[in-house]
């Protein structure tokens, strides 16, 4: 079980050097912040002045350790366009994020898992069908036309549901249905086909042999099994989710990371766009690091293969 | 004796060639379930209508008309023959914008699987069949490329490269290598154990005929099934950076950029939001039933992968 540990630690610790990098790099490419910082008729000298300062005149990778050296110790750099540190700013935004992650996720899975056993069990069926198709569906929509079009329906025309903005809960359900819906549909067919994988199996058939009542064949000697897919993808999801939720929340004039990352790009904003891009690439690898953990729980053999 | 058709059918499938009667198998066998018929027919007209619709319709995109604008589509109230779905804040022919907007979409998402799936089919093999110090090189890399967040990386490659349908496809396609390239690593580290690789390696074969005559044809269906089901996820993303402003620059129509433009209308002109959409979810549905169907017929291993 150490082993299988560390081993996932050392993993999570080159992916997150790996995509500081990444990153550092990709953004330095993406030219000159100083000139956007200065009012157009600066001179040369002003310019040259000004990099010289916040050391943009030295060489790549001393500006890249200079950045990294900092961020161990949680100093992000100063945003070029707020003129705040940049974590300051995330930090204010990221509860947004992950409220309406967690909202969308929890929607999900809660609809999703139910339906997805009922119909592996029901195979055939008509209920079956009836919800495969509308998983089908349901991953056919983008999930900001969704959002879209849910404004057009409950706020516009039935004005049962405020268009924007967060705060109250009813500001959070548009978002978190649109974002949730893709994530159900996806779920749902995860949740039915490892289901069908594991009702098929033999330690299935003896529980049903044992006289076992079907409510607990299924309900805990074949979820559990099925669960151990359903944690990664749920697990791997969720670390997508919270970067991913940049357009519904344009869309929503939600106030998270999503929106201040954009605004950021454009602005050229280089410190801050770095540290979102950082930040969410730390939770996502944490997400995955606590799926793996739970894998110990879940799946005994996973560590006890990697021990050996 | 008089052959009918279907052992005629059997006839001419005998007498092609291996890789046609492949595909003629493969074509049979999916043609088979009825909802991956559908998507593939659907799929079809959606291809042929994006290809062939200046000569039906020929209304231009881009053409303003300030006298006409917001006309609902034709059947309703106030619907202009000339405008079959309406028209736009500034006149514009929303039928001819969704017609030229399915080029875009089409063309961003098949163009950037193929790139990926080159990118991804060279680092798999060579990951898979090399093994050793490479393989955990490509195989590190690709762990980083999974936990970047995906859509940062497009949106924040984009601002560097500024947006043009060029480097749309260069960015979609390329942070999309990671998931062809550990596939096909798998299937390679299966595959180079089986008897028939022995046995090439064993008559002497290098490694390079080894690879593209032996290998590479067995990974062709997890790549098919694959490579359709992604189309769909870059036609999204593709209309999502388009709906941030970061797509296929104006003034091309894209349907991402519809939805932005339209959102602002919102209240007066539902067919400006509504119309483009459905045309995004008609195009992924059918490729989703296709894709759907192509992996049940060919690899029902893949299940759990995507989607």
């Amino acid at each position: 079980m150490f082993r299988y540990l560390l081993k996932r630690l050392w993993h999570t610790v080159y992916v997150v050097i790996g995509i500081s990098a990444i990153s550092f790099f990709f953004i330095h490419l993406s030219g000159d912040p100083v000139m956007l910082m200065l009012p157009g008729d600066a001179s040369m000298q002003e310019v040259e002045h000004l990099r010289q300062k916040l050391g943009f005149n030295d060489p790549l990778y001393v500006q890249y350790w200079r950045f990294i050296s900092k961020a161990v110790r949680g100093d992000f750099g100063e945003s070029l366009y707020y003129h705040v540190p940049a974590m300051e700013l995330i930090l204010e935004r990221l509860p947004a994020s992950l409220e309406l992650s967690f909202a969308a996720m929890f929607l999900a899975l809660l609809v999703a898992v139910p339906i997805g056993i009922i119909s592996a069990v029901y195979r055939g069926s008509a209920l079956d069908m009836g919800s495969m198709l509308a998983a089908l569906f349901g991953l056919s929509m983008p999930h900001f036309w969704l959002g879209i079009m849910f404004i057009m329906i409950f706020s516009v025309k039935l004005g049962w549901l405020p268009t924007s903005g967060r705060g109250t809960p009813a500001q959070l359900i548009m978002p978190a249905v649109a974002l949730a819906l893709g994530l159900m549909a996806m779920f749902a067919r995860l949740t039915r086909s490892v289901m069908l994988e594991v009702l098929s199996l033999d330690y299935i058939r003896t529980a049903r042999a044992k006289g076992l009542r079907e409510f607990f064949v299924i309900g805990k000697h074949a979820l559990k099994n099925a669960l151990i897919p359903l944690v990664t993808v749920a697990g791997m999801q969720f670390g997508l989710l919270i970067g991913g939720t940049v357009i519904i929340e344009t869309v929503f004039a939600w106030p998270g990371v999503g929106r201040l990352v954009v605004q950021a790009i454009f602005n050229r904003d280089y410190p801050l766009v770095q540290s979102i891009v950082l930040i969410l690439a730390l939770i996502f690898v944490a997400v995955n690091l606590l799926v793996d953990i739970l894998y110990i729980y879940l799946d005994p053999r996973i560590s006890y293969l990697e021990d050996e | 004796m008089t052959p009918n058709a279907s052992s005629l059918y059997q006839y001419s499938v005998e007498r092609l060639g291996p890789p046609l009667r492949l595909m003629a198998d493969t074509i049979q066998e999916v043609a088979r379930r009825s909802s991956a018929l559908w998507g593939g027919i659907m799929l079809c007209i959606i291809f042929s209508t994006s290809l062939l619709f200046p000569l039906f319709y020929e209304v231009d995109p881009l053409a303003q008309d300030l006298l006409a604008r917001f006309l609902p589509p034709v059947w309703l109230e106030g619907g202009s023959r000339s405008h079959l779905l309406g028209t736009d804040n500034l006149g514009r022919d929303v039928l001819a914008r969704i017609l030229y907007g399915s080029r875009i979409s089409l063309s961003v998402g098949f163009s950037a699987v193929l790139l990926g799936e080159f990118v991804g089919i060279i680092l798999g093999l060579v990951s898979g069949y090399y093994g050793g110090k490479l393989d955990s090189l490509i195989m590190r890399t690709a762990d980083i490329f999974m936990a970047y967040p995906f859509m940062l990386l497009t949106i924040s490659v984009i601002a560097v490269l500024g947006n043009s349908m060029f480097n749309l496809i260069l960015v979609l396609g390329i942070s999309d290598w990671v998931i062809y390239a550990r596939t096909i690593r798998g299937s390679v580290l299966s595959l180079k154990e089986k008897e028939f690789v022995e046995a090439a390696r064993a008559a002497g074969t290098r490694n390079l005929p080894i690879i593209t005559r032996h290998i590479l044809p067995n990974v062709i269906s997890p790549l098919l099934v694959l490579g359709t089901l992604r189309v769909a996820n870059i036609i999204i993303w593709e209309s999502g950076l388009s709906f941030l402003g970061m797509g296929v620059p104006p003034p091309a129509p894209s349907w991402g950029r519809m939805l932005a433009d339209g959102r602002l209308y919102i209240s007066d002109a539902w067919w400006l939001v509504t119309l483009p959409g459905l045309a995004i979810m008609l195009t992924i549905l059918s490729i989703n039933l296709l894709g759907d169907g192509l992996r049940d017929a060919l690899d029902p291993r893949l299940r759990n992968v995507s989607n």
